[in-house]
């Protein structure tokens, strides 16, 4: 009697515990916001937070403005905010397409560059680096070139129609050393004193020129893809489980899947195209997120968007306050990310 | 209910896999599909799951020929239990068994409280309820294929096909397996089982179809198509039944190769 009474008492103090789980998981969610708050008020000149806060709502509310200087005005509304935001965005997007890469290919080693997109991209801004271009044109260019990157390798993968996946990451990879050696053309035939600088500095990814200018075209991608990936982020389980079983499940998978990759294609070229190559994130908040929700992806894609998003704004909040220079997003991501996945790794119990 | 009729298929022409292959599953029973590696088992299953179109033949569930209906629909139908395997991410048990909901919600929607419940009810009727928050990486390959088992409960289909359900299980995980599907086949659900061990057919088996190199040697009762004489056809070697007594009555016990060293 005593026995079954304890047991007794040991589930129903089990199934009551407090949802810490579930606390930490909302609360990832809303890391994001909190930091793009706390990130307005960083930065070389110091702002309060009333006077940010004061700042973002006088558009809406001109009286709100009063008291607020016009140099702080400016910084928070046309230099910090679009920075911030962009870095949010671009965060977001780079962990969440590489949860829906490692996921539609089974495959927890990828991220959204498997077929080419960045690579494309590159080469796309170093051209138009080299041709002189104004930040538009770089952003175009990157755009488009990334674009064309993946429907390369989508054309030449239907040459060989009986295993479409295979054939696809094949030539995603072959189409990316393509356009990256055809970088390396441009950094070598560049002008050795502006020209190779900028595209350097570009290859490594920042967002020291960030403007408004910049904001619409990521933003649109950058959200509506979030969104979709929001929705079918439960199907996501279904296929990464393989197109037979996803098949016997009731699904069509390639048709899911053209419609994932088309998705996170617009959205890395968008993001890069912005930020420049920023490598790292895509590959490795995917894993992060396992370590903290798991592997389901009802919860793995909501959390790989707040992680990416908080993460890279953590990362250029360090580039552009604690550092003298300015130092590119590329290098300091794995530098600053490496030993927090360490750490993650001590702790988590993932099932491998 | 599930009926097949005149299946051929290539997958290279001239060179037929399936050549004419019928069969007529009724409820509640188990249907062995035996036959030496590469005699179209598995083209057989998949013609039947909905994954691949056989080049002539049809197939019809409740009259209705199978690709009439919408993958949804036919996965409400006629579900698959796949072969052990090691998905690419560490799911929790209860999160593998959920997926057999796939077909019962929209696509853009995720499982609900009452989703949960039947995936719960399903693990529960494998005796699995205490593996619920373990990986499904970590467990051993009789408890990976009584999960899949319970998918497929969960899925709610009439039909489950069943991949050598006794590959790369120990007699007594082979047991435990075959044991819960025909307990479940009492209950009404319908089974193909495609197996390369015969005597698990003389114990479960309802019917039996024996196939050669694409070609239904012999279908029917197990009394009459688990014989010396078409095992040792179908199997291309001399097989002998060893017979035991059970009770008052011989009853065959065992499939095994005659001229075996010792």
């Amino acid at each position: 009697m005593r026995v079954l009474r304890l047991r007794g008492l040991r589930r129903s103090a089990a199934s009551t515990r407090f949802p810490w789980r579930d606390v930490g998981y909302y609360g990832l969610l809303a890391l994001p916001f909190v930091l793009i708050a706390v990130s307005l008020t960083l930065g070389l000149y110091g702002i309060s937070i009333e006077n940010v806060l004061r700042a973002l709502l006088s558009p809406v509310f001109p009286q709100l403005a009063d008291g607020v200087s016009s140099t702080e005005l400016t910084l928070v509304l046309r230099i910090r905010l679009p920075r911030i935001l962009s870095a949010a965005l671009i965060g977001a997007t780079l962990a969440s397409t590489g949860v829906a890469f490692q996921g539609i290919f089974k495959n927890p080693l990828v991220d959204s560059n498997l077929l080419g997109v960045t690579s494309g991209a590159g080469f796309g801004a170093a051209l138009a680096l080299l041709l002189g271009g104004t930040a538009l044109l770089v952003q175009g260019f990157a755009f488009g070139f990334g674009l064309l990157a993946v429907s390369l390798a989508y054309a030449g993968s239907r040459l060989y129609s009986t295993a479409p996946m295979i054939v696809l990451t094949l030539m995603g990879i072959l189409i990316g050393s393509f356009f990256a050696s055809l970088t390396s053309l441009m950094k070598y035939v560049a002008d050795p004193l502006n020209t190779l600088p900028a595209i350097t500095f570009w290859l490594l990814g920042g967002l020291t020129g960030v403007t408004w200018n910049s904001i619409p075209m990521l933003a649109l991608f950058a959200v509506a893809g979030s969104i979709f990936f929001w929705l079918v982020r439960w199907r996501l389980n279904i296929l990464s489980l393989g197109d037979a079983e996803a098949t016997t499940l009731g699904m069509n998978p390639n048709r899911l899947k053209l419609v994932v990759i088309v998705c996170a294609t617009l959205m890395t070229a968008a993001a890069v195209a912005v930020g420049g190559v920023i490598g790292w994130i895509g590959l490795v908040i995917p894993h992060a997120g396992r370590m903290l929700v798991g592997p389901d992806h009802k919860r793995l894609v909501p959390a790989s968007l707040a992680l990416g998003a908080s993460f890279l704004l953590l990362i250029d909040n360090i580039s552009r306050t604690l550092l003298p220079a300015e130092v590119p997003l590329g290098i300091l991501t794995g530098l600053v990310g490496v030993p927090l996945l360490v750490v993650l790794l001590r702790r988590s119990r993932t099932g491998w | 209910m599930l009926k097949a009729a005149n299946l051929t298929h290539a997958y290279a022409p001239g060179a037929p896999v399936l050549r004419g292959i019928s069969l007529t599953l009724e409820a509640g029973t188990i249907l062995y599909l035996l036959g030496r590696n590469g005699c179209g088992k598995t083209t057989l299953m998949n013609c039947l799951s909905g994954i691949l179109r056989p080049d002539e033949g049809t197939i019809t569930f409740n009259d209705k020929d199978i690709h009439a209906y919408t993958p949804t629909e036919r996965a409400q139908r006629i579900g698959m239990i796949p072969q052990i395997h090691t998905p690419a991410f560490a799911y929790t048990v209860r999160e593998m068994v959920l997926m057999g909901r796939a077909p019962h919600l929209a696509l853009f929607g995720s499982p609900r409280a009452v989703d949960y419940e039947i995936a719960d009810q399903a693990l529960a009727s494998v005796g699995l309820t205490s593996y619920r928050d373990r990986p499904y990486t970590q467990l051993s390959g009789g408890e990976r294929q009584l999960v899949l088992i319970a998918r497929g409960l969960a899925q709610q289909c009439t039909v489950l096909l069943m991949d050598e359900p006794d590959a790369h299980l120990d007699l007594n995980n082979q047991q435990r397996v075959m044991e819960i599907v025909a307990h479940l086949a009492e209950q009404g659900l319908s089974f193909v089982v495609s197996s390369h061990v015969p005597n698990n057919a003389l114990v479960y088996a309802h019917q039996v179809l024996l196939m050669k190199a694409g070609r239904a040697l012999a279908l029917g009762d197990p009394s009459q198509v688990l014989t010396e004489a078409l095992l040792s056809a179908a199997y291309d070697m001399d097989a002998e039944i060893v017979y035991a007594m059970d009770g008052e009555t011989m009853v065959p016990r065992a499939i095994v190769p005659r001229n075996g060293r010792r």
